[in-house]
């Protein structure tokens, strides 16, 4: 009943909805991306192509590729805290001690809440006259006065990435525990019959079999983390003066601030360029783990 | 694809059936291997405590923020307690903010619409790529969660044109149309992920009592799949309610549609932003989905680790 044409057909006719859908409102808006970046499209209604004109100016121009640097900086700071945080938190709430559910529970909110909420209550926290990071800080004596986290270039691009890992740590943390508590049991009780520690039998079984949930995780959370656009744009808007100016933030600035649809649609086609390529690395990934996993 | 093994393993060990007797078993088969010594039981309250404390912080100071009175928020030496706090915020900024209650009903409708949306789309696009090997059915599926990896952010300048061309632009269907289409391919593969659970057995029987293939799919399927489509309506509704930002703010400038994240930027509109009401606006919007987790928990822990493939 699988393979008749029939049957293909029904097949069609189930996806038809969810393929309309998905062409008009991305595919074809990728598209339109492409062929916009070659435009001198703005707030008016008619536009001409001017060839490669939007990527000269912005390669040329210099602080592009510095975006694009920072960008990188940023994401691989922020998603390897994401992954050594969410596996300490697997870790803790992996063990089998009492209130292990209520932590469980507890640990949903931030991925769960809408996050410009979230995000509200750390720019409050950064506050420098009246925010709590600040405030216990001066309380406990640890610094002379008052740190407005979001005022200076350097300690803006930190507290960025702590409130991008705050908002991502949940989902690697419950996705690293379902993938602990899926190693066969058996195992840890041959090595502890053995005589194996408790750290031993996590750096000799538990890592090891974690690795592909591990790589599998990193590069959904690169690409995440990549895109990131909420947290950025409620706690600094780029700045100040353009430090914590990712590429999203870039493009965003470009397009819906300046109104430079073409300019900025060039910028997209270059931050499309890099999710396809962690994409297609991702799906290999994938693919290679499934491979060794079936050997 | 082919992380379809390794997905379906993982979900099986949390998803709600198997759990109950899974741990129950292991509990009884459980030697000495898990018996702490007393130091490190009080480290791992202590860990756990330090990871809770950086997870909840922004609450626990939000919370305590929106008991304070202006004029002890605004004042030096810092102090993390409030003194005479109330619930005052809690009235005031109805007043403040008259829109809010709109807010927080537009952030409910919209999220409600898109998930029904998906779910009407995505139910038989699942059973498609779950039962029907027809050439190309991976490649395309590859294709679906691809779209997953481009964000809205990116794709932002023709959406709002194409916002704009269907005159769509200051509407609700501005911020439910794009917001339904980024959560769409997770949630195909998380039903499709489920579907490939139900034998196929049922759907041949059906189909040699001659029952047509949409009747197989309503009578037979549907039903067998409804545990399915309540987690991935769950993980959609949750999805729409937290990620209700870019678009709302970009497409849409009418204080009556916006949806209560933008909406609570009106805070920030007057003289001194009144932070105490602003977390006291972002709890009340919070409460419902907190309530959600503490009795949905375990739908939420199988989404997740079945939807991983997405984000």
């Amino acid at each position: 009943m699988t393979s008749t044409r029939s049957a293909t057909l029904f097949a069609l006719a189930l996806l038809a909805p969810a393929l309309i859908y998905i062409l008009t409102i991305v595919a074809y808006p990728l598209f339109d991306t492409i062929v916009l970046s070659f435009t001198n499209a703005s707030l008016r209604q008619e536009y001409d192509f001017v060839g490669w004109a939007n990527y000269q100016r912005i390669f040329g121009a210099g602080n592009f590729t510095e975006v694009i640097i920072r960008t990188f900086i940023w994401t691989f700071f922020s998603v390897s805290m994401k992954m050594i945080i969410g596996m300490c938190g697997a870790v803790l709430l992996n063990a089998a001690i009492p209130g292990q559910t209520l932590f469980r529970i507890l640990t949903m909110p931030p991925w769960i809440v809408p996050m410009a909420i979230g995000i509200f209550m750390w720019g409050w926290m950064y506050n420098g006259q009246f925010g709590m990071i600040s405030g216990l800080l001066q309380n406990f004596g640890l610094t002379n006065g008052p740190i407005a986290f979001l005022a200076y270039g350097n300690t803006a691009f930190w507290a960025t990435i702590v409130t991008d890992v705050w908002i991502g740590v949940p989902m690697v943390t419950i996705y690293f525990l379902a993938a602990m508590q899926s190693i066969p049991k058996d195992l840890y009780e041959a090595a502890w019959t053995d005589g194996a520690g408790r750290f031993y039998r996590f750096r000799r079984i538990t890592l090891p079999l974690m690795v592909p949930a591990i790589i599998t995780m990193s590069l959904l959370s690169l690409i995440a983390t990549f895109n990131s656009f909420d947290i950025i744009w409620i706690l600094t808007q780029g700045g100040p003066s353009g430090s914590t100016t990712t590429m999203i933030i870039d493009t965003y600035k470009t397009a819906m601030g300046s109104r430079k649809y073409g300019e900025g649609a060039a910028r997209a086609v270059v931050i499309s360029i890099f999710v396809t390529i962690f994409c297609l690395v991702y799906f290999r990934a994938v693919r290679k783990l499934q491979q060794g996993e079936a050997k | 694809m082919s992380d379809v093994a390794r997905t379906t393993e993982v979900a099986a060990v949390d998803s709600p059936a198997s759990v109950q007797p899974k741990r129950a078993a292991r509990s009884s088969s459980r030697p000495m291997i898990d018996r702490y010594k007393w130091y490190e039981i009080a480290g791992l309250y202590l860990g756990i405590a330090v990871f809770l404390f950086f997870v909840l912080a922004p609450f626990i100071e939000g919370f305590l923020v929106s008991l304070k009175p202006l004029s002890q928020l605004f004042s030096t030496p810092y102090s993390f307690i409030p003194k005479n706090g109330s619930f005052d915020a809690y009235f005031t900024m109805w007043q403040s903010v008259p829109a809010l209650g709109m807010h927080i009903f537009n952030s409910f409708f919209i999220s409600t619409v898109v998930t029904l949306i998906v779910v009407a789309i995505v139910v038989p696009a699942a059973y498609a790529f779950a039962r029907f090997n027809f050439v190309g059915s991976g490649l395309l599926l590859g294709a679906f969660l691809a779209v997953n990896m481009f964000s809205g952010a990116v794709l932002l300048i023709p959406l709002f044109r194409l916002m704009r061309a269907m005159g769509l632009l200051n509407t609700y269907w501005a911020m439910i149309v794009p917001g339904a289409a980024f959560l769409i391919p997770s949630s195909i593969w998380l039903l499709r992920t489920y579907m490939m659970r139900i034998p196929r057995e049922l759907d041949e029987a059906a189909w040699v009592d001659g029952a047509s293939r949409l009747y197989t799919l309503r009578r037979v399927i549907l039903p067998l799949a409804m545990p399915g489509i309540v987690v991935v309506a769950i993980m959609t509704f949750i999805g729409a309610y937290a990620q209700q930002f870019i678009f709302a703010l970009t497409f849409n400038s009418k204080t009556e549609f916006m949806p209560l994240p933008v909406g609570l930027f009106a805070f920030f509109g007057k003289q001194e932003v009144q932070w105490n009401e602003l977390m006291a606006a972002s709890f009340v919007g919070i409460l419902p989905v907190m309530i959600v987790i503490v009795f949905l928990q375990r739908y939420l822990v199988a989404g997740l680790t079945a939807g991983a493939v997405k984000q």
